[in-house]
């Protein structure tokens, strides 16, 4: 019996390092090598200055890298216009239609992210209905297009990261009692001042996770220019995937790689530092 | 008495759940005013359209005279205290005391001086910086109480505030909430199922049933003076015995229970000779006796319970009674089996007009599971 009693609170010092271990393992064969093997690569072949790749990827493809983060940015904005009221309507006005509406923002994942973008294609397509139909109503000029345009882009990435966006502003709005809209409009809040000093600020982590969740993905996408952009709406994924694949031109490949990262990096500390959600939790 | 509240017929039902019916009264400026009955009984819907959360479907609320039935919460000068407080919870203990008036557009000197002043009520200037998850229950019940006050609310509305506290806090917090109140003299309406509070605490209590307030009284008189029989049951613990008007004279009267002719009140309703009737009263009047005139009545336990010794007999119809002995009258032997005599004052009985309600109603027995799993 004392037996027992021992085992419940001797506990095995290594109990902890087994638990983390597979993951550790996990990161540093998967991750910490290759993003060394990468830096490596980016520092170029002998004979060259190691900075070699990293000043094409400047002077080439600098506006490659502002339009990958302008049009990120303009879709993480976009997600949030159109995410923060879904998911507001979803958990606070839905009743018993809430599980039908988060089945349907979570739908598109039953289809790939790849076939979903080939149908946009497909929709926004010079011979499409749409352009037809924008066409006869006279919103669209003739020889007006939809697909190879920068909005056509915008659009796909918003569309794609959207639902990113609502499910942790919805988990954020979920968990906030409802009473506490009360105890502001008794406090002389009307209905939109409530939602303003509490509703909001309270649901500000899920609107942080959101942006992240959209704005990083987004930053690196290939896939939305690639299918619905011209070359004039090349992002710097598609430079990436280009150089790896096409050009095979590692060291710049990589060193375009660890710039997108870098500032990716740079932008989420800022984004982190201005928002301060520790203190919100 | 200067009314802050009055209600005129109020009505409110959900689809065909009749919330409240027919609520009528007024509550004076400074009063202490409890709504008190079980869950379900209409008291927090009462208390919730007097803040505007609800809106009456029938009849008016009227705060300082003024018509307020179709008025949104925060366009009414009452505040209200919440069952689990509702703090900001991104908010510290300065800036949810400092909502109500910074909302209303007081200039922020005014702000943070009644902030402070409001503090020092509740006794916790020392914790205004802590956000509301540092405290402990006890402390954001304060806070809550403060949030309210700093508004200088016509009338605090306050819903089962104390509910969520243990037993002991609970106590602490009655007296406490008693000395806020006579300190910053607001008119208070308070919910409660806990009789105990509200007696501890109210000037009146209002005692809801099933959607209808049964009475209306101070704690003596709803304790000592029940108009009902669902009163008398609800408020501590009351023998009620059917009993059969002999004859009614003047404040008297004569009635036959368990086959024996007993003197008491008069009648709270208008009845005469022969009417069904029940009989309350409680167990601390009852004198217990070996022989002599009264309701024989057979012993089946008596347990010591400190100040008394709990007696429960049965009456020859059948009924049962709990006679609470006092110190002075444990001379008499207690003897299960034995057949006693149980007599009273004339006046400790009341005659009320009969309901459904079983013989005895020992609210003291039952746990209060109310709260249990509300969140």
């Amino acid at each position: 019996m004392a037996g027992t009693a021992m085992g419940g609170t001797r506990r095995n010092p290594w109990a902890p390092w087994l638990l983390v271990a597979p993951g550790v393992l996990w990161l540093l064969a998967f991750y910490l090598l290759p993003t060394l093997a990468l830096a490596r690569t980016s520092v170029g072949p002998e004979g060259v200055a190691w900075y070699d790749g990293y000043q094409r990827a400047f002077t080439d493809y600098g506006q490659h890298l502002l339009r990958s983060f302008w049009y990120a940015g303009l879709a993480t904005v976009l997600a949030l216009l159109l995410g923060y009221p879904l998911a507001y309507v979803i958990a606070f006005r839905a009743g018993r239609a809430k599980n039908l509406l988060l089945g349907l923002v979570v739908l598109p994942f039953f289809t790939t992210f790849l076939v979903r973008t080939f149908a946009w294609k497909t929709i926004l397509g010079d011979e499409g209905w749409l352009v037809g139909l924008l066409g006869t109503l006279h919103l669209l000029p003739s020889e007006g297009r939809l697909l190879s345009t920068t909005w056509a882009v915008i659009g796909g990435l918003t569309y794609n990261f959207l639902p990113f966006m609502i499910l942790p502003i919805y988990v954020s709005l979920e968990k906030i009692d409802r009473r506490l809209t009360e105890a502001a409009q008794d406090l002389y809040c009307n209905a939109l001042e409530a939602f303003r000093k509490v509703v909001l600020p309270l649901s500000l982590p899920g609107v942080f996770a959101g942006s992240l969740l959209t704005f990083i993905p987004a930053a690196g996408d290939f896939i939305n220019a690639e299918l619905l952009g011209s070359p004039n709406q090349k992002m710097l994924g598609s430079v990436i995937q280009g150089q790896f694949l096409t050009v095979r031109d590692y060291p710049l490949a990589a060193a375009l790689s660890f710039v997108l990262m870098t500032i990716i990096t740079i932008l989420v500390l800022i984004y982190t530092r201005l928002l301060g959600t520790e203190e919100l939790a | 008495m200067d009314p802050v509240v009055a209600l005129d017929h109020v009505n409110k039902r959900f689809g065909d759940f009749v919330a409240v019916h027919e609520a009528h009264f007024t509550i004076g400026r400074g009063e202490f005013f409890s709504m008190l009955g079980p869950s379900g009984c209409g008291k927090t819907t009462t208390l919730r359209m007097i803040a505007g959360f609800e809106q009456p479907d029938g009849g008016r609320i009227l705060l300082e005279g003024q018509d307020v039935s179709r008025t949104p919460p925060y366009r009414r000068n009452v505040n209200t205290v919440f069952q689990h407080y509702a703090l900001f919870p991104h908010m510290s203990v300065r800036d949810n005391v400092a909502f109500g008036p910074r909302s209303k557009k007081v200039p922020e000197p005014e702000v943070q001086k009644r902030v402070t002043e409001l503090l020092e009520v509740i006794r916790l200037a020392h914790l205004g910086g802590r956000k509301p998850g540092q405290l402990s229950g006890g402390q954001q019940q304060r806070v809550a109480l403060a949030r309210a006050l700093v508004n200088y609310p016509s009338a605090l509305l306050l819903d089962e505030p104390l509910g969520a506290l243990d037993l002991k806090l609970r106590q602490a917090m009655q007296i406490e909430l008693k000395r806020i109140q006579r300190e910053v003299n607001i008119t208070f309406i308070y919910v409660t199922h806990d009789q105990e509070e509200a007696l501890t605490m109210s000037d009146r209590i209002a005692v809801m049933n099933e959607g209808r307030v049964e009475q209306i009284g101070t704690p003596q008189e709803i304790y000592h003076a029940p108009t009902t029989v669902f009163v008398a049951g609800f408020i501590g613990v009351a023998n009620l015995l059917s009993a059969k008007i002999v004859g009614v004279m003047g404040e008297r009267a004569v009635a036959e229970v368990a086959g024996q002719r007993v003197e008491t009140l008069a009648p709270a309703w208008t009845a005469g000779a022969g009417a069904e009737a029940t009989l309350m009263v409680r167990p601390e009047r009852l004198r217990l006796a070996e022989a002599g005139p009264g309701v024989r009545a057979r012993l089946e336990t008596a347990v010591f319970q400190g100040p008394v010794i709990r007696a429960i007999l049965r009456a020859a119809d059948g009924a049962e009674v709990v006679a609470h002995v006092g110190a002075e009258a444990q001379h008499v032997a207690l003897t299960p089996g034995q057949e006693y005599v149980l007599s009273w004052e004339a006046e400790a009985a009341r005659l009320l007009q009969p309901s459904k309600a079983p013989h005895i109603l020992d609210r003291s027995d039952r746990p209060t599971i109310e709260m249990a799993g509300q969140r």
